[in-house]
């Protein structure tokens, strides 16, 4: 076999191996997956920009790094693709915004160099929401991703080329950020394995500004395994982000293959409320499937749960709102002139924003505005801390909890389009790991009768993202083939 | 609650945001729809509850100084290359006072 016939079943694992046996080179392999994803895209328009020269090279380097032995880095040639709200040296990166169209970052984000010194070839740059705002991928300026599993759904959002990207087997892993459930809810509608760690896990250096109290970069993956591998390369502190925490990277691929008996996880009952039945079923039948490899399941609640949609929209727009302050016609490529500083500034912005962007943007100019402050900001964070002592109450008496990503599976391109609010709605059961911090993922856990997948999430202690892997694996394990 | 026109257009201003007439009535409705959603925190009485200022902040205050070595910045060049316009290593934009 001269080159992989198969993309969409490789794994960072496979990858090595093949190199290793000289199955194919990273210049194939990279070749493969461009030529794939080019062609693709009609189709799903998860990329948005293509590095092709680059990635080349850089399999060129891995290829020449396997010829003379020694140590080529965990993801030696691995093909990658990275959401465009994260920045890449020398190659462009939009935020799915037309504001930022031409706009070449001079620097990478931490957690794209960790990447890169561990040999990944980066594919791409991947669509998303309009500066990760939004849950159907459907805010973005340069047009919807498609769901590759069902062409007429959305592939859930922000993140939605890079769920997609994974799931049609052009990247065998991707990055994405999570700021009320960017990364969960795409894996949960294509399929793939989705994680939101810690906050301060992984450094926000070069993710570009949405809400910075709330963000989180985390990787896409086809299996546990390798978003285990990747989350392992990007975690860990950094000192350009004075979030980032100092607490050790833990070794998830030994932790997770414990046993997970006797493991007790809780069930939030809040989460159960609501819920699509066909999802439900999935869900339980996944539960069911936990207790049976001897997993204690318990009912729990977490009280304040129906307070989050409300708590995460002021504080998340409040922070937008000053962080694309910045966006002002200056020192972004971007400028439409006006006949004062002021009206060039407002024309910029009025034309460079799509409407998403501009309604947070307003949403959070004005709980912030005077008079406004403590009964809008003041009260959300008080009730921020609410939402996270449920989780650390809940975590006195289990060590995991499990709930659905997402209260129904993929839904219509445009079905939600013109209803802000059910839009939002569509993020219910997410949003609450980002208010309080804790380590999220999603992990494929069964099909609506449709065929259109379904995600479990488990949510962990802080830092303890090991439990989650467990949990997550001992189930894959239990459920493939 | 609603959020009248003229309430949206001043919010705009703040925001130095250019909106048309049919964004202004269209946030102005959006806008009331969310706000109305989120009157419902008032349900909670959160007078004794510390606002969460900081997600998690586990090091010793000064853990993020780190050592007083100067690092080469970004080049004036590449500081400049994405700006909407510069000249003679500055960002340029429209007058700002008149002679």
């Amino acid at each position: 076999m001269k080159s992989p016939h198969d993309l969409a079943s490789l794994t960072i694992g496979s990858v090595r191996e093949g190199l290793q046996a000289k199955k194919f080179s990273a210049k194939e392999l990279t070749q493969a997956a461009l030529d794939l994803a080019e062609a693709e895209n009609p189709k799903t328009n998860a990329f948005l920009t293509f590095a092709c020269e680059h990635a080349l090279a850089d399999a060129e380097r891995v290829d020449k790094a396997v010829a003379h032995g020694g140590y080529v880095g965990a993801l030696a040639g691995v093909p990658v693709g990275i959401k465009d709200v994260i920045v890449t040296k020398d190659l462009r990166t939009t935020c799915g915004s037309r504001i930022l169209e031409n706009y070449i970052p001079p620097y990478d984000a931490t957690a794209v160099y960790r990447l890169r010194e561990e040999g990944a070839v980066i594919l791409g740059k991947l669509n998303c929401d309009e500066f990760a705002m939004g849950s159907s991928n459907e805010n973005s300026a340069y047009g919807p991703v498609r769901n590759p599993r069902a062409l007429d759904r959305v592939p859930g959002g922000s993140s939605g080329g890079a769920a997609a990207s994974v799931a049609q087997g052009t990247a065998v892993a991707t990055l994405g950020s999570d700021t009320g459930g960017s990364i969960r809810q795409p894996a949960s509608f294509c399929g793939v394995v989705g994680v939101t760690p810690t906050y301060g896990r992984v450094s926000r250096y070069g993710l570009v500004a949405f809400a910075s109290s709330l963000d989180h970069i985390g990787p896409f993956a086809r299996n546990v395994e390798d978003a285990a591998t990747m989350l392992r390369i990007i975690a860990g502190r950094d000192d350009l982000d004075s979030t980032s925490a100092f607490a050790p990277v833990d070794d998830y691929h030994a932790l997770m293959r414990h046993p997970v008996r006797g493991l007790k996880l809780g069930l939030p009952k809040e989460y159960f409320e609501g819920l699509n039945a066909e999802t439900g079923d999935v869900i339980h039948a996944a539960i069911k499937q936990l207790g049976s490899l001897g997993c204690e399941i318990r009912e729990i609640s977490l009280p304040h749960t129906k307070y989050a949609l409300s708590c995460y929209y002021i504080i998340a727009t409040a922070e937008a709102s000053s962080n694309l302050a910045r966006y002002d016609g200056v020192r972004y490529t971007i400028r439409s002139d006006g006949d004062s500083l002021t009206s060039m500034y407002r024309n910029t912005r009025g034309s460079g924003f799509g409407a998403e962007v501009k309604r947070r943007i307003m949403l959070g100019t004005y709980v912030l505005s005077a008079g406004y402050y403590d009964a809008y900001y003041r009260k959300a964070q008080q009730v921020r801390t609410l939402i996270a002592k449920d989780f650390s109450e809940a975590f006195k008496d289990v060590d995991a909890l499990v709930t659905p990503v997402s209260p129904f599976p993929a839904f219509k391109i445009g079905e939600k389009v013109d209803d802000p609010l059910a839009m939002y709605l569509s993020d219910v059961y997410t949003l609450t790991g980002d208010l309080a911090g804790v380590p999220c993922m999603s992990v494929p856990c069964g099909e609506s009768p449709e065929g259109l997948p379904i995600g479990l999430q488990i949510f962990a202690k802080h830092f303890d993202e090991a439990t989650m892997f467990r949990v997550a694996y001992k189930y894959e394990q239990a459920t493939s083939r | 609650m609603r959020l009248t026109e003229p309430e949206v257009r001043y919010v705009a201003d703040l925001a130095n945001l250019r909106l048309s007439e049919e964004e202004v009535s269209r946030m102005s409705h959006d806008l009331g729809e969310i706000l109305t959603h989120i009157e419902q925190l008032n349900e909670l009485d959160t007078s004794n509850v510390e606002p969460m200022a900081q997600v998690l902040y586990e090091a010793d205050e000064t853990a993020t100084l780190r050592e007083d070595i100067p690092h080469t910045p970004l080049g004036n060049r590449e500081a400049l290359a994405n700006a909407a316009a510069s000249g003679a290593g500055y960002f340029k934009v429209p007058r700002v006072i008149d002679r």
